[in-house]
């Protein structure tokens, strides 16, 4: 470990496949992150590079059929999550580990209030009678800036704005305090301002309620501003991880470097094109034997091809997984 | 909501008036007459007077007109009548059957109970099967459960009611005799053994109808909850820890339940039109087995009468579906 602390989440060679008609696809291959108390995690990269895969993983939220998480650890606080049974994980859903998705508009269940969504979490893993949960509900619509909190609980989700409703949400997630909370791409969905101002919401929470999170987007001008360390995923690997400044001023990996290009910078000239990355990313019919990456890699050499680069720490809390250096190729 | 029914039910009037018309004409039009049924023994000045008494020999849209205001009017009053004991409705001609020469709402009267214990139990039974058998083939999808609930559904619901009837009756009792093959009408529930007798005698047309309304409701369920079960909201709903008989009956069905329970209300009035074979098979005394009789007798104000409250039932089951729409989709607004 990087810091001293135990992690709160400690992720360990994790894969998962999806067996389908076409064949397996490997989604997720091999990954190991941790996560520190009250820590920030933004996971960056491409759609379809395995990042909701991943989390959904860890409380194994997937249906299975079709996915299967075949290897790996996920410990929670020392416990380790693949390894309990259902209803002992049933009960770190939504107690332990919050989850927000990404598009609130069908996230939310419409024939229900929001009071009653609210209250579902509370009263199942709290055990709270209707008037504590309905008491606390309030309180959870109020904690996340919603005006008017006890008479919203009776709205239905339809009649609140996207914006809204991913507060109601973020309510949700945080009912029971939970020790994580996963948001994948909470704002993906929303207009810029709402954008802005669900990242404030959470920069907000976090200070109050102190809990550590795993924020995924595609965006890394998002996490800029709010995560204290960056994981880069691309086809289900991790291939770099570094604190959120070291990684922006100091990327080892290509496809970081290409990722960190795709930013619209202020300081760039009007009427520059934005640079995007060449190609896809690959769909893996097994586990990768060579660089996922190489194909769209200006550095490629052979090396890339015969053997898949493991993690090798580069820096302080840096690491990342390829075989090239800015210095040279190290054949 | 209520200025919905309200203008929902206004409007069903001149629907229900244009309805009516057309079913009296159509039925008008039919080739036949009363006088086939009066014996050709009756000298013809008595066969006259027997016409011009049951109003036969009058203009047809005078007798439309005569029947519209029967219907809408004397018939209503009658029943007030009947149930508080007045007497509005006296000296006014009701609808009368051509054949029977009595009161067309009496037969109905008389008839409907019978529908109601064998078509009803079934309609209900079918309802009670389909609602698990919907429910657990979307959830284990491509299971052998769920093969087997298509393979009988595709069955149950192509082949045809007098088929399986003839089947069943062939089967349990011409040869097995568990069952009697007819329905007999007249028989009263006094005591255990007699009611046994009923539960034997509605055995086979409640199974054959229930089956029949099962493999319709139960595909409806299966794959109103198959649509449910693959939104974002039940992701939701697991993510938050809810127990999979959580997120099943109360996420998933609840959602499922706004397409089915119209089908289902829509389906209540074919329990009286879709019963006529039935009733005709097992011999049940109902109103399907009256509307066959009234047909071959040439009885028109019958044929019509029945017709017509069939139209009102579905238009009537329309309203009701839509208003149980409203009620379980708190997105749906009416106004
Ligand atoms: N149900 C599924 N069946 C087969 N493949 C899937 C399924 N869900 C996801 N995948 C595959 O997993 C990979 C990662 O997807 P995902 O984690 O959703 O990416 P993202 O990084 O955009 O969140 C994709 O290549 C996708 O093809
Ligand atoms: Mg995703």
């Amino acid at each position: 470990m990087p810091d001293g602390a135990a992690p709160v989440l400690d992720v360990r060679g994790l894969k998962t496949v999806f067996r389908t008609r076409g064949g397996e696809v490997h989604a997720v291959n091999s990954v190991s992150f941790h996560l520190q108390p009250g820590e920030l995690l933004g996971v960056v990269g491409e759609s379809g590079s395995g990042k909701s895969v991943t989390m959904m993983s860890l409380i194994g939220l997937l249906p299975s059929p079709p996915a299967d998480v075949r290897d790996g650890q996920v410990l929670l606080e020392g416990r380790d999550l693949l390894r309990i049974t259902p209803e002992a994980l049933r009960s770190v859903r939504g107690a332990e580990v919050g989850f927000v998705f990404q598009d609130p508009m069908t996230s939310l269940n419409p024939v229900f209030t929001v009071g009653d969504q609210i209250m579902e979490p509370l009263r199942t893993h709290l055990g709270m009678t209707r008037a504590q949960a309905e008491t606390r509900a309030a309180e959870l619509l109020d904690l996340v800036g919603i005006p008017d909190a006890r008479k919203r609980l009776k709205s239905y989700p339809h009649q609140f704005s996207g914006g809204m409703r991913q507060r109601v949400m973020i309510a949700i997630a945080l009912a029971c305090d939970p020790k994580v909370l996963i948001a994948d791409e909470p704002t993906t969905a929303l207009d810029v301002t709402i954008q802005a101002q669900i990242l404030e919401l959470v920069r907000d929470l976090r200070s109050k309620l102190g809990m550590a999170i795993v924020w995924i987007t595609h965006d890394l001008g998002v996490i800029a501003g709010i995560a204290d360390r960056v994981m880069v995923m691309y086809a289900g690997q991790v291939v770099e991880q570094a604190p959120v400044k070291e990684l922006f001023a100091n990327p080892r990996h290509p496809y970081t470097r290409a990722l960190l290009k795709t930013i619209p910078s202020n300081a760039g000239a009007r009427g520059d094109r934005l640079q995007v990355i060449q190609g896809q990313p690959p769909i893996l019919g097994a586990a990768p034997t060579a660089c996922p990456f190489r194909a769209r890699c200006r550095h490629a050499f052979d090396r890339c091809a015969r053997e898949n680069p493991a993690r090798r720490p580069v820096g302080r809390g840096h690491d990342v997984a390829c075989h090239w250096t800015p210095e040279g190729a190290d054949a | 909501m209520f200025t919905f029914i309200v203008r929902r039910l206004l409007l069903a009037i001149p629907t229900l008036l244009l309805i009516s018309l057309v079913i009296f004409l159509l039925v008008d039009f039919a080739p036949g007459s009363p006088m086939s049924e009066i014996p050709l023994t009756v000298p013809p000045d008595v066969r006259q007077k027997i016409i011009e008494s049951l109003g036969a020999n009058e203009p047809v849209w005078w007798r439309y007109l005569l029947w519209l205001r029967q219907f809408f009017w004397v018939e209503p009053l009658h029943l007030w009548d009947h149930l508080f004991g007045t007497a509005f409705a006296e000296g006014q001609q009701r609808i009368v059957s051509w054949q029977s020469r009595s009161p067309v709402f009496d037969v109905i009267a008389q008839r409907v109970p019978q529908t109601l214990t064998v078509v009803g139990t079934a309609y209900l039974f079918g309802v009670l099967i389909a609602l698990p058998i919907g429910i657990w083939s979307a959830y284990r999808q491509y299971s052998w459960f769920d093969q087997l609930g298509t393979f009988i559904s595709m069955v149950g619901y192509s082949v045809p009611t007098f088929f399986t009837g003839v089947l069943l009756i062939v089967i349990f009792a011409v040869n097995l005799h568990w069952f009697p093959s007819t329905y007999d009408t007249t028989l009263k529930v006094t005591d255990w053994a007699s009611f046994w007798q009923q539960v034997r005698q509605m055995a086979l047309p409640v199974t054959v109808l229930a089956l029949f309304n099962a493999a319709e409701i139960s595909r409806y369920t299966r794959s109103a909850m198959l649509e449910n079960l693959g939104q974002d909201y039940v992701r939701t709903a697991r993510a938050k820890g809810m127990s999979e008989r959580t997120v099943l009956l109360k996420h998933v069905l609840r959602n499922s339940l706004i397409p089915v329970v119209t089908v289902i209300a829509l389906g209540l009035p074919t329990v009286f039109g879709g019963a006529i074979i039935t009733e005709q098979v097992f011999k049940v005394n109902g109103i399907g087995a009256a509307l066959i009789g009234a047909i071959h007798a040439n009885d028109l104000p019958m044929v019509q009468t029945l017709t017509f409250i069939f139209a009102v039932l579905i238009v009537l089951f329309n309203l009701i579906a839509d208003i149980l729409y409203g009620v379980l989709d708190p997105r749906i607004r009416y106004d």
